[in-house]
């Protein structure tokens, strides 16, 4: 039977672990992530879920744990923060070249210093290039169910990449609301046990992620940006098959709100997706055209559906909760990309908010539309990134 | 799999990463890295066994005397059994180019 609890956002995270009937957790605690371990090490203590809890030394070594167990041919999940995903990112690169689909919650946390606990996007969006599949949660039902497809998906003989599933600190890690936890039976039908292309095994010795010289190493790099693609063909199939079954859905690659005859968009990610809902309606009330795209996946990066979302527009506001110090926001460079070529292409302009936990509300939202709508109609962005509510 | 042997000829009879199965010479003989190598002077060797125990790469395995003998199809030539060596039996010889 379904259920409904009201629980924070980390322990939902746990009990997806235990819905996927995950076999291997290696985890260092870290804040804002840790009760999503505890919660783990509790249910595998009472034994009302059949893994085994491996206590590691650091984050480094909670990785490579999970690669062993991957690689042993298992289900395995992790969860990390900040500088625990950082002090991981070696290792990172090791299990998406080992091609294993080991699903981390990463519980956003800005990057120090300043020491810092409260969530922006500095700690997964500095991961971007190492071959993780990167999804990034509005609210706690999604980050239940993505973690159930982030397993269907990364263990799909197409994909077999590992994938992050982030939502950010304390605005949902740590906030009770209500989710629906379905049904174990249909769960175990949605997602069926792992089944391993390879697997170590002392009677069949082999060996993974050994040296591989310069006539084949770019070969597998490119196997990797294959895998990408068809991942990012599967994330809607997969999004619609939940829900089919269960009845949520997060809008496959990108969602999308009010979008419609819309002249300006604003795209973002994470629960500043879900507030700026708030912020549409308010300036639709208004009479102004605009819309709202949540990029739900930062990689693979959704560029042709940002290319058609973006035909008709006048104008893309893009909110960032990160810099790439020296440039601007990932998302802004991204569309920016994505668009490059595109007829009568739409102004872009950047902003930057929310940084190291910073409130961002649907008012603060309004506001960057407001002067995003009043620059569409001069046909002219006065400032290509601004960084919002800076104290002068 | 065989990489650098021609056994794969593009990437679609590749596996999905890197695999590989123990075999000699996997990835080619590597000993053709070798820039000088150790040669046993057996007149001198006591058969300690110091040889063996050291080398790193497990290049030197023991007859059925107890004659250590070494493989140049993968002896990198590190030089570290000929340092060992408490008789002075093992000579580094600079490989011809």
């Amino acid at each position: 039977m379904a259920r409904v609890v009201i629980e924070m956002g980390n322990y939902i995270a746990s009990y997806a672990a235990k819905a996927a009937r995950v076999k291997v957790v290696a985890a260092y605690p870290i804040t804002p992530q840790t009760q999503i371990v505890e919660r783990i090490a509790e249910l595998v203590e009472r034994g009302e879920m059949d893994a085994e809890y491996v206590c590691v030394e650091s984050e480094h070594s909670a990785m490579v744990a999970c690669i062993a167990a991957a690689a042993l041919g298992v289900r395995t999940f992790t969860a990390t923060s900040a500088h625990g995903l950082t002090l991981m990112h070696e290792a990172l690169h090791w299990a998406a070249g080992s091609r294993l689909p080991i699903v981390m919650a990463v519980v956003n946390r800005a990057m120090g210093p300043g020491w810092n606990i409260w969530p922006d996007f500095s700690d997964s969006l500095s991961q971007r290039d190492t071959g993780w599949i990167q999804f990034y949660c509005a609210d706690s039902q999604e980050i239940f169910d993505t973690i159930i497809q982030a397993y269907k998906l990364c263990e799909d003989k197409r994909v077999l990449l590992p994938a992050m599933v982030c939502f950010e600190g304390f605005v949902l890690s740590h906030t009770s609301m209500p989710v629906t936890i379905p049904d174990q039976g249909d769960i175990d039908e949605f997602l069926p046990p792992y089944d391993p292309g390879w697997t170590l095994d002392v009677d069949n010795p082999l060996s993974h992620a050994t040296i591989t010289p310069p006539e084949w190493y770019m070969e597998f790099r490119y196997l990797i940006q294959e895998a990408m693609e068809n991942a990012k063909r599967l994330i809607p199939i997969v999004d619609e098959e939940y829900r089919r079954m269960f009845g949520f859905k997060h809008g496959g690659l990108i969602e999308r709100y009010r979008c419609e005859d819309a002249d300006l968009i604003l795209m973002t990610m994470g629960v500043m997706g879900s507030e700026a809902k708030l912020a549409v309606d308010r300036l639709r009330n208004d009479g102004l055209n605009v819309g709202l795209a949540r990029v739900r996946v930062f990689r693979p990066f959704p560029k042709e559906e940002i290319k058609g979302l973006a035909e008709g527009v006048r104008m893309i506001a893009t909110v960032d909760r990160h810099t790439s110090f020296g440039m601007e926001g990932f998302l802004a460079t991204e569309v920016k990309a994505s668009l490059y070529g595109s007829k009568n292409p739409p102004l872009i302009a950047g902003f930057i908010a929310g940084l190291g936990g910073r409130d961002v509300t649907f008012h603060d939202i309004e506001s960057m539309m407001r002067k995003a709508w009043d620059w569409m109609e001069e046909g002219k962005v006065e400032k290509e990134v601004e960084w919002v509510n800076l104290r002068w | 799999m065989g990489l650098g042997r021609g056994a794969s000829r593009g990437l679609r009879d590749l596996p999905p990463t890197i695999l590989s199965s123990p075999k000699v010479g996997s990835v080619g003989r590597t000993g053709s890295w070798r820039l000088s190598r150790p040669v046993i002077n057996y007149d001198r060797c006591t058969k300690c066994l110091l040889c063996w125990i050291y080398c790193p790469e497990g290049c030197i395995s023991r007859a059925e005397d107890e004659k250590p003998i070494i493989d140049y199809d993968y002896c990198k030539g590190c030089g570290i059994c000929a340092k060992e060596c408490p008789m002075d039996s093992i000579l580094m010889e600079m490989e011809e180019v």
